[in-house]
């Protein structure tokens, strides 16, 4: 029966049949050469190679002038030439942001073989992360340089919002891979508020979007970085390990807060409060708590997400279609789409799509799992972390969301009294 | 003077400082072997776009989704395919006056394809990469009633090869595949 349909189907539809000979190449009487066929190349390996070479020399030099020349001007000149080169002449791609797809893709998926470019991208910031911090984010990704431009105003994200937000990019990173790995899409880079200007090009709905967060981040220091950036998350874990980092104050602190006002990314914490003796026996509770509900959080998060997983399979392209196609052979649904006509057209059997989507949605019921129990862990560390109280003696850099864009030193009296009284020594009297 | 290490030069070191290190030289040991896994593969070849003709179904959506303007998708003639017919309906609209050459009688939107006399009663049609906006029009045409010479193919001097290519995002027949950048087209008559 199936077989009869498809003939009749080849005989309705003329098209099923690709690159038919219906007319027999002519056999010309006189000399003729067919013309070429041009195949112009693609952007040659050498380039992708300059670019990794480039990104290693931002990044050596970003680690250079935050932590060692300490000079905020300078570092502007490496934001603007990052924003030019990654930006507007690489327009956004790749970068070590939607490499997190590739490298998901790549672990995933056998047949895809992660190029060396994406792969060194993705690994390299991390790797100074463990060294100097987040002098990625500080002036080498374009995504940062965009935002960190248009800053104009800066105004302070209240805490409790700010703290909420942040758990974001560990959330929007945790689907970025599963949708990658699972070869649905790569969202972060559909997604993407800024590679639009960049291409000068790009739908309308992310016009708007881009806008709107260029327009927040005039007022709110790096919105997308702060709330949105999956590979910020990822630093975020690594860059507490530094081995050096932004330190405020060359030399004592004077507590003066000068540094915390003029930090746009509210990435500097006050000394906790002197004097104040801590009960020590309620804050052990919490903390208890805190690990107790931990595990229950993990297991909770994967029961759930794993009961959305048919849900998130629906992201799939593959898996649409063939729900769709099964729909359109029960009869339950009038017409067809283009997806289900571009199915027909090529006459495969349903069947196989309907293999292929079951094959998609078990690799979802795994990923949801698993994206489950690390949103989880992810809520669980931070009600851990809201219950530990650590003593600071001083105004210090959070390791985890500094930049380390240096505008912090110039505002520190002691740094200011060094630099223009230089072997003075006035910084002891600083007051 | 202020490249400060994070922890404090002690003779003893507390746990916390302790446990830092040991988590960075992991994070050192792992992402650096990676690192050199990665470099010492060699082959990694980039990957490209490219439209599979096999899969392409003319739907017009890499005229229009494409994040350049024009689509860096063109139709490419495929010369030793084509049939060099007088009534070629990658050439000709379905709907028109007469078979001259008149703009209304094409099927080509911007009449990026022009012909050429060979012979009687054969006809070369070239494309006119520069007025071609990747619609499809010809190929579907050429497809249903002709050879199949003319297909859709992503040209790399236009493409950007985005991470994420925008018209893989929509295409309905899943068309828009990664090839092997040492290997960029989809050609069935050139290698």
């Amino acid at each position: 029966m199936r077989a009869a349909c498809q003939v009749l189907l080849l005989l309705c539809l003329p098209v099923a049949v690709f690159a038919i000979e219906r007319f027999p190449p002519p056999e010309f009487s006189k000399g003729y050469w067919f013309p070429d066929v041009t195949t112009p190349s693609p952007r040659p390996d050498i380039l992708s190679y300059m670019d990794v070479a480039v990104l290693f020399v931002a990044l050596a030099l970003a680690a250079y002038l935050s932590l060692k020349r300490r000079s905020r001007r300078e570092l502007v000149v490496l934001v603007l030439f990052s924003l030019l080169y990654f930006g507007f002449y690489r327009r956004g791609c790749v970068c070590p942001i939607g490499a997190i797809q590739n490298v998901s893709l790549a672990l995933s998926n056998a047949d895809y073989v992660l190029p060396l470019a994406a792969g060194v991208f993705f690994l390299l910031p991390l790797l100074f992360a463990l060294f100097f911090g987040r002098v990625f984010c500080a002036a080498v990704c374009p995504l940062g340089a965009a935002q960190e431009v248009v800053l104009f105003r800066p105004v302070r994200v209240p805490s409790w919002l700010d703290s909420a937000l942040a758990t974001v990019p560990y959330l929007y990173l945790g689907a970025a891979v599963l949708f990658a790995a699972t070869g649905s899409a790569f969202i972060i880079c559909q997604f993407d508020p800024f590679v639009l200007f960049f291409r000068l090009g790009g739908s309308a709905a992310m016009l708007i979007v881009g806008v709107a967060v260029l327009l927040l981040a005039t007022v709110v220091g790096r919105p997308y970085c702060r709330y949105a950036c999956p590979y910020g998350a990822l630093l975020q874990i690594v860059s507490p390990l530094a081995r050096w980092r932004a330190s405020i104050s060359p030399a004592e602190c004077v507590n003066c807060h000068l540094c915390a006002d003029a930090c746009p990314y509210g990435a500097i914490r006050p000394p906790t409060p002197q004097g104040e003796s801590v009960n020590r026996k309620p804050a052990k509770a919490r903390l208890a708590t805190a690990l107790l509900l931990l595990p229950v959080l993990i297991a909770a998060g994967a029961g759930l997400v794993r009961l959305g997983s048919p849900l998130l399979a629906q992201v799939h392209p593959a898996v649409r279609l063939a729900d769709r196609l099964w729909l359109e052979e029960q009869g339950l649904v009038e017409g067809k789409t283009e997806a289900t006509e571009a199915f027909h057209i090529q006459a495969t059997p349903p069947m196989d799509a309907y293999r292929e989507a079951a094959a998609i949605r078990g690799s979802f019921n795994t990923g949801s799992w698993l994206l489950g129990a690390w949103i989880g862990l992810v809520l669980g560390l931070k009600t851990v972390g809201a219950s530990i109280r650590r003593r600071r003696d001083e105004y210090q850099a959070d390791p985890a969301t500094c930049v380390a864009c240096a505008r912090c030193y110039a505002s520190c009296p002691v740094e200011r009294a060094g630099s223009q009284e230089a072997d003075v020594g006035l910084t002891e009297e600083a007051p | 003077m202020s490249l400060e290490p994070s922890t404090d030069e002690r003779e003893t070191m507390t746990r916390r400082e302790f446990l830092t290190q040991a988590a960075r030289g992991a994070g050192l040991l792992f992402t650096g072997g990676l690192l050199g896994a990665l470099v010492s593969r060699g082959n990694a070849n980039e990957y490209v776009w490219q439209v599979d003709p096999a899969k392409c179904t003319q739907c017009g959506k890499c005229a229009t989704a494409c994040v350049l303007n024009p689509s860096a998708v063109k139709c490419v003639h495929e010369y030793a395919m084509c049939g060099y017919c007088d009534l070629c309906f990658g050439y000709l609209a379905e709907k028109r006056a007469d078979d001259t050459e008149g703009a209304e009688n094409q099927r080509c939107p911007t009449n990026a394809i022009s012909r050429s006399f060979i012979e009687d009663p054969y006809y070369q049609y070239v494309i006119d990469e520069s007025k071609c906006i990747g619609c499809g029009a010809c190929v579907k045409g050429c497809r249903d009633y002709g050879n199949g010479s003319l297909i859709l193919q992503i040209r790399h001097d236009r493409c950007i090869n985005c991470n994420q290519c925008a018209i893989a995002n929509v295409c309905p027949s899943d068309a828009i595949v990664r090839v092997p950048a040492n290997k960029p087209y989809l050609l069935r008559t050139k290698e």
